[in-house]
């Protein structure tokens, strides 16, 4: 998704915008056009040379997020669980079984017997434990991985091969949680270590891939476990790996990267946007996408502005949007037209596509109905107030800009001035907590409902001043249930909450998009659209 | 003479400390800040916590008042110290340590390519007879100079590797690997070079000593290598100086395009991460380097033209 940086433009722009596009840009997707897995016999051995955007200067999967960085580093660690992409259901991996308290504050791990560290250290209730006690202490470092264990209350071991983690509060998550790269179990040794020290020297993980070496800015280099025995009950190969080794090329430039790829100097690339589609189709290359899961690319009101307050309003803006155009127009080919708060990636999901149709007519009447009428220039006025609304956005994705300029016509076609006001990523945060803005271009990537809590509960940091009511309800108890059908209840209604009231417009659903050429056979995405690699081979 | 170097030494601390300075404040005054920056690298959105980037931030020191920052890292930086990187944790000087090898080989193939091409194309411009091809090779400075880098760079890559499989297209290995990024930044600074050979070769060849040299019986090569090259090279000579500071910037693009780790993509990150200590670390690198070449510039003059001599009062004819 990165576009072709422009350097005639001051430098620090250029600098963050170039930066910043490749760092975030993730994205994800169900398998696209002519992914050939399965075909012809897999075989052992071979390098794959995978070229990504960007590297996060830190090879802790730990602390890292950045997908294009996780790709790499979740080939090193196993987790306690694993998430099934097609169902969202947890499944085992490191733990072959699990209790859950019936009200979502216990979690006992009944670990895997046999299982070593590539330092050759054994897994035990032990390492859990001290894994779990070093996370919080990341802090801000591994933010998603303390955000994961946020109300801890103990890790206990019951015995060598049984854990417990129990929460001051209901924390239904922590069960998904578990099975992403961020909660990767590392060795003792290693989560003793500084985040720093973990950061740049990497860290010793059970996972069938281990860290050779790492190059800052430049590659990161994985070879095969060998003897590894432990995989996740998803992978279609039991035992080690196929690939004898793994190069991640850091190349910063799309085209270059698309280039690469196509004339053989590496096997597979990240983040192809739009503009490197064309080049890519119908040469040896299949491009694989999944849509991420989690809170869709969209408009995060601030629901306490004046005019903002009014649901019509926000319901105005809803319809006022053609998610279609701007999915088929801004984004790369496969991506969706946002069809809830959620991706439809996401455990959980409903579909709402019913209240978000492009309706221009039904968008000027409810503005009407709020008293806003038109004015001489075409947008609308409420005594002597313009209906105006800044957007704040950041440089993370190169769609960013081109979606908010479509959106701002199509806002201006029913009477409302639209404002996009581009901000550095280290402004957003405290922008959003100072609550001094309108709206906000937003997305997160989670593959677990629960992040609706995260963005939306006023029982938390509330960024979009969302007003207390039913919707803090249901997401609380959606947190607390560990009965998936009830869960999935509630879940459901607090999506058609944040729809209906429209304290969020969602637009587009983010994709992942990757090029793989196709002597690279099952190159699979994982649960939150990023890859795993072990049933991966060459042939 | 022993005056002239002691004071252009004095003049480049005073330059080094006005670039820390400089540097320092406008970090400084940037919106956002470096914890901030780290925290949210590679989040999707602004969700992080505000409690624990104060506690970070405490850690860190920025949240002591901005001159008492700024005496701390300076009275550092004299001794050397310029700290550790915020986003890695590494000193920063073992990080520009480890990146300086491959800049320095970049630069200094672009700069040697820069020169023979450049000093090529001035050389054959001013010396041939035939009207289009002068035309033609003067028109080429303009052009090499208007052409963005970057795009110079991706035509040289879908030409050379992407469709010859010639060179790699990314990477740090080895002379093959350096050919194509160290030709794509030679094509600026070639221009330049070219430019102001060829307009004061022009000059040259119209001074009285030329006539001179071919009243005496010289052949045209042994004039216009000889004596009108040796005086035309002044002035290109000092532009050398100035150019050195802009191939490093340079390399900045011609790094990011070919994926080269170097001064120029440590640059590029360490900005982007608004990460202080580093920046200012580059900075005070680059302006050293900058300062240290026009030095050497300087005292090179007045042994190719024993007519430039340093004044008594310690200022140099052509400073």
């Amino acid at each position: 998704m990165t576009a072709l940086p422009d350097f005639r433009t001051p430098r620090w722009a250029t600098l963050s915008a170039l930066l910043t596009t490749s760092v975030l840009l993730t994205a994800c997707g169900s398998s696209g056009e002519g992914s050939d897995s399965g075909s012809g016999r897999a075989k052992s051995g071979g390098t794959l040379t995978f070229a990504v955007g960007s590297d996060a200067g830190c090879v802790d999967p730990q602390q890292v997020a950045s997908n294009e960085t996780i790709y790499s580093v979740r080939q090193i660690v196993d987790s306690l669980t694993d998430q099934d992409p097609e169902t969202g259901k947890i499944v085992p991996w490191l733990a072959k079984s699990w209790d859950v308290s019936s009200d979502a504050t216990t979690f006992t791990f009944h670990l895997r017997s046999g299982v070593t560290f590539s330092d050759r250290s054994k897994l035990t209730a032990q390492v859990v434990k001290d894994n779990f006690d070093a996370v919080p202490k990341l802090g801000v470092l591994g933010a998603l991985a303390e955000g994961y264990l946020s109300g801890v209350k103990s890790t206990t071991v019951i015995d060598p091969l049984t854990v417990k983690v129990a929460f001051k509060q209901p924390n239904a998550q922590f069960l998904q949680a578990t099975s992403t790269h961020s909660l990767g179990i590392e060795s003792s040794a290693s989560v003793k270590k500084t985040p720093q020290q973990r950061c740049s020297d990497g860290v010793v993980g059970s996972g069938p891939f281990v860290l050779k070496q790492y190059v800052q800015n430049q590659s990161i280099t994985l070879a095969r476990r060998t003897g590894y025995a432990w995989g996740s009950s998803l992978w279609s190969k039991k035992g080690e790996a196929y690939l004898d080794k793994l190069v991640f090329k850091v190349v910063p430039e799309a085209g270059v990267r698309a280039g690469s790829l196509q004339s053989g100097q590496v096997d597979a690339i990240s983040s192809v946007g739009k503009a490197n589609e064309a080049g890519l189709r119908g040469s040896q290359v299949a491009l694989q996408r999944r849509a991420n899961p989690g809170v869709v690319f969209g408009l995060a009101f601030n629901n306490s502005r004046p005019a903002l307050k009014d649901a019509r309003v926000r319901q105005a803006i809803r319809y006022a949007i053609d998610r279609k155009q701007i999915a088929d127009t801004v984004f790369p080919t496969g991506t969706r037209a946002a069809t809830s708060v959620l991706a439809h990636t996401t455990p959980d999901y409903t579909s709402l596509a019913s209240n978000l149709t492009f309706d221009a007519a039904r968008a000027k009447s409810l503005l009407d109905q709020a008293g806003w009428k038109s004015g001489s220039d075409g947008i609308r006025t409420k005594g002597s107030r313009k209906l105006g609304l800044t957007i704040n956005w950041i440089p993370n994705a190169a769609t960013n800009q081109p979606a908010l300029e479509l959106i701002q016509q199509q806002l201006k076609s029913v009477g409302i001035d639209v404002v996009l006001k581009q901000l550095q990523v280290t402004q957003l945060a405290p922008t959003l907590q100072s609550g001094d803005y309108d709206a906000a271009w937003s997305n997160v990537t989670r593959a677990d409902p629960d992040i609706l809590r995260s963005s939306f509960s006023t029982q938390l940091a509330n960024f979009y001043r969302v007003p207390a009511g039913d919707l803090d309800a249901a997401l609380s108890a959606q947190a607390a249930t560990t009965d998936t059908a009830k869960r999935k209840q509630l879940v459901a209604q607090a999506q058609e909450s944040i729809v209906q009231n429209a304290y969020y417009a969602p637009v587009v659903e983010l994709q992942t998009q990757l090029g793989v050429s196709k002597k690279v056979h099952d190159l699979d995405f994982d649960a939150s659209s990023r890859i795993q690699l072990h049933d991966t081979w060459i042939g | 003479m022993r005056r002239y170097v002691i004071k252009r030494l004095a003049q480049a601390v005073g330059v080094l400390w006005a670039a820390y300075t400089v540097s320092f404040l406008v970090l400084d005054y940037l919106p956002g800040d470096p914890v901030t920056a780290m925290a949210s690298a590679g989040m999707d959105s602004g969700q992080v916590d505000p409690e624990q980037i104060a506690v970070l931030r405490h850690e860190y020191g920025f949240d002591k008042p901005v001159l008492v920052q700024y005496a701390e890292y300076l009275s550092r930086a004299v001794r050397g110290d310029f700290g550790d990187s915020v986003s890695t944790g590494r000193p920063v000087t073992s990080t520009l340590a480890d990146a300086l090898p491959q800049t320095l080989q970049l630069t200094g193939a672009a700069l040697l390519l820069a020169v023979v091409l450049g000093g090529g194309v001035a050389v054959v411009a001013t010396y041939t007879a035939r009207r289009w091809l002068r035309q033609l090779l003067l028109s080429l400075p303009p052009l090499g100079v208007s052409v963005p880098t970057f795009w110079v760079g991706l035509l040289l890559v879908e030409a050379f590797s992407f469709r010859l499989h010639w060179f790699p297209a990314f990477g740090n290995d080895g002379l093959r690997g350096l050919v194509l990024p160290a030709l794509t930044l030679a094509v600026p600074t070639g221009a330049q070079v070219a430019q102001v050979l060829a307009k004061s070769l022009l000059t040259a060849l119209d001074q009285a000593y030329v006539e001179t040299a071919r009243a005496k019986g010289a052949g045209r090569w042994r004039v216009h290598l000889r004596h009108a090259l040796r005086n035309a090279s002044l002035p290109a000579l000092t532009v050398v100086g100035l150019l050195v500071g802009q191939l490093i910037a340079g390399s900045v693009v011609v790094e990011t395009v070919f994926s080269r780790d170097g001064l120029g993509r440590v640059t590029a990150a360490a900005v982007t991460a608004q990460d202080i200590p580093l920046v200012q670390g580059v900075v005070v690198f680059g302006a050293l380097i900058f300062v240290a070449t026009n030095l050497v510039v300087d005292l090179v003059h007045p042994l190719l033209d024993p007519r430039i001599v340093v004044a008594s009062g310690g200022k140099a004819a052509l400073a």
